[in-house]
């Protein structure tokens, strides 16, 4: 099976490559790629206009699987994935049971490969249950193909556990993700703590939850030499702290997620329940501040934390919704409209981050158009304008603070091993 | 009455904020109408005769729901208390679906007591009847807002200019937040005082002045809003000890010396007398706390007459 797509901008920060130029797929891989490629081929996609990347990484999902169905499933997850433009998404461990062992690892792993339209990897849990106190069996999660490990959803509290699970998992040279937000501080908050809160009497959580846990576990990373990646970083102070950590060579890296870089506590101001978030919303001062935080470097990949909801959980009063909404389907188009046409980032900023660098970060395949890699490729209309309207979501979680929005830009096609699995924002059938 | 164009007829009354001052004073000229009603000797006329209003209540209250369902009677509604204690909200029953129950049985307005935040603004967005907001969390109480209004304008105070102090747990009261709204729309000068730990961050963003010593507050004021200091609090924390916390933070004669002579102490009830206000100033002269209860059912009848009929028959009232 060759299929050639012709003609595109090609933007793949990996190579420094933005230019017109061919691509050659074939038997999954990318073949070749050049100014003018003329071969036979079995498909001829005129990308002409069109912006041909590798396809978007997501390292931060929640695909409900197993046990929480009514949310989300690793065929509906996945779908929505590559309808969003996105060929890789990582999914977190808070499920029922609770990803921490290597059966459930390979178990995921298998039925993504069987039914799902993306690529999945999966984050396996730090500790037992997520329960912050007993380490998981992340040597064998790691020997069947895990990819990192978190207690996403959860603060691992105790300092001596998390020293613990940073020690024992450089044996395997894997990443610990940190949910990094101390709870105890704003234990009864449900939003960013500021004017916000203050004037619509929603208890806040002071930003310092972050810088506090984030500092700890920056510590951690440096006297253990682990891999410590925080998890949607939201507040200026965490992601200064991490910038600080970098400088001195700590091996920490960092993520931020679409929403933390395009919506403020505003956004909470009606009570919408679609807008409460861990971390939440912040303010304008904090936005900026994650913005800056990418342009400098100090954020490493941007990320959804899609994190879908069953629709009778989140239609409910403010502060009884669970915290996330689902992100795969808008965020690229958010990302476009909000930081590309405004000319906050150039679009070898966003690819760079939301391809090129998570898959670096967690050693995945694709985030490159090179030869000889997997045919992973996104294909994307920057100025295709578009309404967002979660009926035609492929995600069950159909609940985002976008709503209604209006947004230029949009994932065209999504490529996966070399197969169309997206085509004009129809999900193709396996 | 003060202006033709103005009408509140079918609005939903969630807070102050979202209330023009042609509205605002609307309700309290309406108020003042209703409140010649209350002090006939017929309590009772028929402007609301055919209408029926739900007061549905998540959280305990009386004289909140006493007031709201006196004032449906008064005007001739037919009023019906739900307390969600004994009702399918036990069950399990969300808020959406009590809300479209309360609605399919026709009923005309519903007066919502909840203890969260933006609950009124939820049943607001679901429902057709009006809803008037009686206090959701520590968001809003708009009806204690206006007889606080009422209550001052009676006593020939008109905010523009005052001294306004409110004093206590301002974190969790909706009664602060309703009444900083509502003070500095008609230009008063808010000034908060109270334990650090029960004033929210970022609160001067409202265009108060916070201050450390209540007596920096009171100092000069012409009102004083004293706020009722619930016994959880220090139970989780935020004070050491109601004993530090009434010779610290609480209303004594001493401190009362500090304002203007003539200062209106308002308290939004129920009182802990010795602890945030003392046995003497709840008692004093200078106290309102009960003209407010007086004033609470004129203005809850204001609210229900103004967003159910638009104010008809008001003119007529001698």
């Amino acid at each position: 099976m060759k299929t050639l797509i012709k003609n595109g901008r090609v933007v793949d920060p990996s190579q420094k490559l933005d230019a017109v130029m061919d691509i050659l797929v074939e038997d999954g891989k990318i073949k070749a790629l050049a100014a003018h490629i003329d071969e036979a081929a079995d498909e001829v996609y005129d990308a002409t206009g069109l912006v041909v990347t590798p396809g978007l990484i997501d390292v931060h999902t929640h695909l409900r699987e197993p046990g929480l169905e009514a949310k989300e499933d690793l065929v509906s997850g996945t779908m929505a994935a590559v309808h969003g433009g996105v060929t890789t998404i990582a999914c977190m461990p808070n499920t029922k049971p609770v990803i921490d062992t290597s059966i459930v690892v390979s178990g995921i792993k298998k039925r993504a490969a069987e039914e799902g339209y993306a690529h999945v990897e999966v984050i396996g849990a730090i500790t037992k249950g997520e329960n912050g106190h007993e380490l998981s069996e992340m040597g064998d999660m790691a020997a069947r193909g895990a990819m990192a490990f978190s207690d996403d959803g959860f603060f691992v509290e105790n300092p001596r556990v998390f020293v613990l699970a940073a020690k024992y998992v450089t044996a395997f040279d894997k990443a610990l993700i940190c949910h990094a937000i101390d709870p105890s501080i704003g234990s009864d908050g449900y939003m960013h703590e500021g004017a916000v809160s203050a004037r619509i009497g929603v208890p806040g959580i002071p930003a310092i939850s972050e810088d506090i846990a984030v500092a700890r576990d920056c510590i951690i990373s440096e006297y253990t030499g682990a891999h410590v990646h925080i998890a949607h970083v939201a507040s200026k102070g965490a992601v200064d702290i991490i910038r600080q950590a970098k400088k001195r060579g700590a091996n920490v890296t960092c993520e931020v997620t679409v929403h933390h870089l395009t919506l403020t506590d505003e956004a909470c101001a009606s009570y919408n329940p679609a807008t409460r978030v861990s971390p939440p919303l912040r303010s304008w001062d904090h936005v900026q501040a994650m913005r800056e935080a990418v342009l400098d470097g100090t954020v490493d990949a941007i990320v959804t934390d899609h994190a879908p909801h069953a629709p009778e959980e989140k239609d409910v009063e403010f502060r009884k919704a669970p915290c996330g909404f689902c992100g795969l389907e808008t965020s690229l188009g958010v990302m476009l409209t909000e930081l590309y046409h405004k000319h906050v980032f150039d679009l070898n900023t966003i690819i760079s981050k939301m391809s090129c660098e998570p898959a670096k970060l967690f050693n995945l395949k694709g985030g490159t158009l090179k030869e000889g890699s997997v045919a992973d490729i996104t294909i994307m209309d920057l100025n295709k304008e578009w309404t967002v309207d979660s009926s035609a979501f492929y995600t069950r979680g159909k609940v985002t603070p976008f709503e209604g929005k209006d947004l230029k830009g949009q994932a065209v096609a999504t490529i996966v091993d070399g197969k169309f699995m997206m085509r004009d924002g129809v999900v193709c059938t396996r | 009455m003060a202006n033709a164009n103005v009408s509140l007829l079918g609005r939903d009354i969630l807070d102050i904020e979202s209330l023009s001052v042609e509205e605002i004073e609307l309700v309290l000229k309406t108020a003042k109408q209703m409140k010649k009603i209350m002090k006939s000797g017929m309590k009772k006329v028929d402007f609301l005769k055919g209408k029926s209003i739900i007061n549905l209540f998540y959280e305990p209250s009386t004289r909140t729901r006493t007031s709201f369902e006196l004032a449906g009677k008064y005007l001739g509604a037919d009023v019906v208390n739900i307390t969600t204690s004994n009702s399918s909200v036990v069950k399990g029953e969300c808020l959406r679906d009590t809300i479209l129950t309360v609605q399919s049985m026709a009923c005309d307005a519903i007066v919502m007591r909840h203890p969260i935040e933006g609950a009124a603004v939820y049943a607001a967005q679901v429902a057709d009847p009006v809803i008037i907001n009686a206090g959701d969390g520590a968001h809003a109480h708009p009806s204690q807002g206006f007889l606080d209004m009422f209550t001052l304008r009676e006593q020939g105070k008109d905010l523009k200019g005052l001294k306004m102090a409110i004093l206590g747990d301002i974190l969790y009261s909706r009664v602060a937040r309703t009444n900083i709204a509502a003070w500095t729309k008609m230009g008063a000068e808010v000034h908060l005082a109270g334990p650090m730990t029960l004033i929210p961050h970022d609160i001067e963003a409202l265009g108060v002045k916070v201050h450390k010593r209540i007596e920096d507050a009171i100092e000069g004021a012409d009102v004083i809003d004293v706020l009722r200091i619930q016994l959880e609090r220090q139970k989780s924390g935020l004070f050491p000890s109601p004993r530090e916390y009434a010779r610290i933070f609480g209303l004594n004669e001493d401190r009362l010396k500090l304002a203007k002579p003539d200062v209106t102490v308002l308290h939004p009830g129920p009182m802990n007398r010795g602890l945030e206000i003392s046995w003497e100033v709840g008692y004093c002269d200078n106290a309102a706390i009960r003209t407010e209860v007086q004033n609470g059912v004129a203005c809850r009848m204001a609210l229900l007459l103004l967003t159910l009929t638009g104010g008809k028959y008001v003119e007529n009232i001698d």
